[in-house]
């Protein structure tokens, strides 16, 4: 009996192995299909604006308030912290570097996830499941064309300028905070900031503001284009509801996980 | 005789179900129909009529055999062959398929504005006379959501109709509808062809309903296809899977006209 039920857990590893590499190959492939798409004409441009009003202009409010709101945390934190070496100086510093390099391009990714990952999942999902995309491709129109690739170009636009203003709007917080609410000398938190912020640090948050946008917009519009054959999915209206919260989640964790990565090679 | 539009030789199809059991759905299929026609590829549900149709539109892969469209092989093409050959089709699918994001004007513009270098005017012109035969007039902003399932079903013809289409597929048209709207549908597809000369497949149970319209008949079962070249020829066959359906398809409607 035991040697029946060790075949058969062998056997569902092996299955659920091959089932994650054909989904990797899968996922893959949409990635090399959604590039292709950049380049196939006519491009449409005006599908581009209007995807980067909603992934862009669309997530200003909640990077508005999310790096508000870090950044007045990070100034008090920061001045406690520092309050008991004396250094409080060092302030403008520390905010700087850490929004610069972490926290501005992980939140913001996570921010444009949550908001316009989980939207473009659904809407994806549901073309897909209401014969929306077979409709386009039996028209000979290419889907990655018409509205995926749209879709990346808007998040690889507005995804590291989202983030440009998380770090402008974050390090306001922290001298709102530092500066305004506990009284650490305006000069010092300026200077300090000048001076340990390099070119090499703000490439760093660049480079990762992009890779995080092709991060969650392929995966979101993967998941959602995937969405029949994932497995565990179910079936109709479950299926994306299901499908959109595993996007959101795999496209944070990936992001965390890149962070780190991107951190590690290039720091 | 005149080349078949769409030709199945040899044609498989399986699937690996999620209990990881193999499903044969086609096995070694051949049919051909023929141009100008009305095709009605009837069978139970899970006999594989909408696999039929996606592999004629090439979004499934035959495991082995050939699919001639037009005298083209379409099981190996790829790229800009494929989307030559798909230009033939229009399909109306089970649920309209409409762009829900979209009114039913661009709906209907869409595969114009697309695949023609027609100018906004002349698109304009077209689809709105599009809109007109099918009665649709004075719905052009809405969205497929403000719209009943029959006028949902009509944007979808006029939309596939619009690129003059040779072969247009029809997946399972009257689901959802009415009887009295499922008549209307079949009387428009009627009036249509007649008027454009393409070739109709529809797939569908809605059996007697549907029969009307229909030159040929195919049915599946179990993997298999029996073609019929005519509904009444359908219904003399003596074979018993087949005798079977019509029993429990068409029942008393066939079956007081026997008597009769």
């Amino acid at each position: 009996m035991t040697d029946i039920a060790g075949k058969n857990a062998l056997a569902s590893l092996g299955g659920t192995g091959m089932y994650i590499l054909a989904d990797l190959g899968k996922m893959s492939l949409f990635l090399l299909q959604a590039l292709r798409g950049l380049f196939r004409r006519p491009f449409r441009f005006r599908e581009c604006v209007k995807q980067v009003h909603f992934i862009g202009a669309g997530s200003v409010l909640v990077i508005f308030f999310t790096a508000l709101s870090t950044g007045m945390v990070l100034g008090l934190q920061g001045y406690y912290s520092l309050n008991k070496f004396g250094a409080e100086g060092m302030l403008g510093s520390a905010v700087s570097l850490t929004l610069i390099m972490e926290l501005g391009p992980v939140l913001t990714a996570l921010m444009v996830a949550g908001r316009a990952g989980s939207a473009m999942c659904a809407e994806i999902g549901i073309m897909r499941i209401s014969d929306q995309i077979d409709a386009l491709e039996c028209m000979a129109v290419d889907p990655f064309r018409f509205f995926i690739s749209p879709k990346f170009v808007a998040a690889i636009i507005s995804v590291p300028l989202l983030t440009a203003l998380f770090d402008v709007i974050g390090i306001a917080g922290g001298y709102i905070s530092g500066v305004l609410l506990m009284g650490v000398n305006p000069g010092s938190f300026i200077e300090g900031m000048q001076q340990s912020v390099t070119n090499h640090d703000i490439n760093l948050g660049i480079i990762k503001s992009f890779v995080f946008a092709v991060l969650v917009v392929w995966i979101c519009t993967g998941r959602g284009y995937l969405v029949r054959e994932i497995r565990g999915a179910g079936f109709g209206a479950e299926s994306v509801s299901r499908v959109t919260t595993q996007a959101v989640v795999m496209a944070s964790i990936s992001v965390l996980i890149f962070d780190y990565l991107l951190t590690a090679i290039i720091l | 005789m005149s080349e078949p539009a769409v030709e199945f030789i040899g044609v498989s199809k399986s699937f690996v179900g999620r209990d990881g059991r193999r499903q044969v759905i086609l096995d070694r299929v051949d049919f051909s129909i023929p141009p100008g026609q009305t095709t009605v590829i009837a069978g139970g549900s899970g006999q594989g009529k909408s696999v039929t149709l996606k592999l004629i539109l090439r979004l499934l892969d035959a495991d082995a055999g050939q699919i001639l469209v037009g005298g083209v092989d379409i099981t190996g093409i790829r790229g800009g062959r494929l989307e030559e050959v798909r230009t033939k089709f229009g399909v109306l699918f089970q649920g309209a398929a409409l762009f829900d994001s979209m009114t039913v004007f661009d709906n209907v513009a869409l595969p114009l504005r697309e695949r023609t270098d027609k100018t906004e005017e002349q698109i304009r012109q077209q689809v709105l006379a599009t809109l007109q035969t099918l009665d649709l007039s004075g719905h052009e902003e809405k969205f497929p959501a403000q719209l009943s399932g029959g006028m949902q079903k009509r944007v979808g013809l006029a939309r596939a109709l619009q690129l003059d289409p040779e072969i247009m597929l029809f997946d399972e048209p009257t689901t959802g509808l009415d009887p009295v709207m499922t008549r209307e549908i079949y009387e428009l597809f009627a009036r249509t062809q007649r008027k454009l000369g393409y070739t109709a497949i529809i797939v569908s149970h809605d059996i007697p309903a549907v029969f009307s319209l229909a030159d040929q008949v195919i049915i599946l079962h179990d993997g298999k296809m029996d073609a019929f070249a005519s509904p009444d020829e359908l219904q003399w066959s003596t074979k018993p899977h087949i005798k079977d359906f019509v029993r429990t398809t068409m029942g008393e409607l066939y079956q007081s006209q026997l008597v009769e």
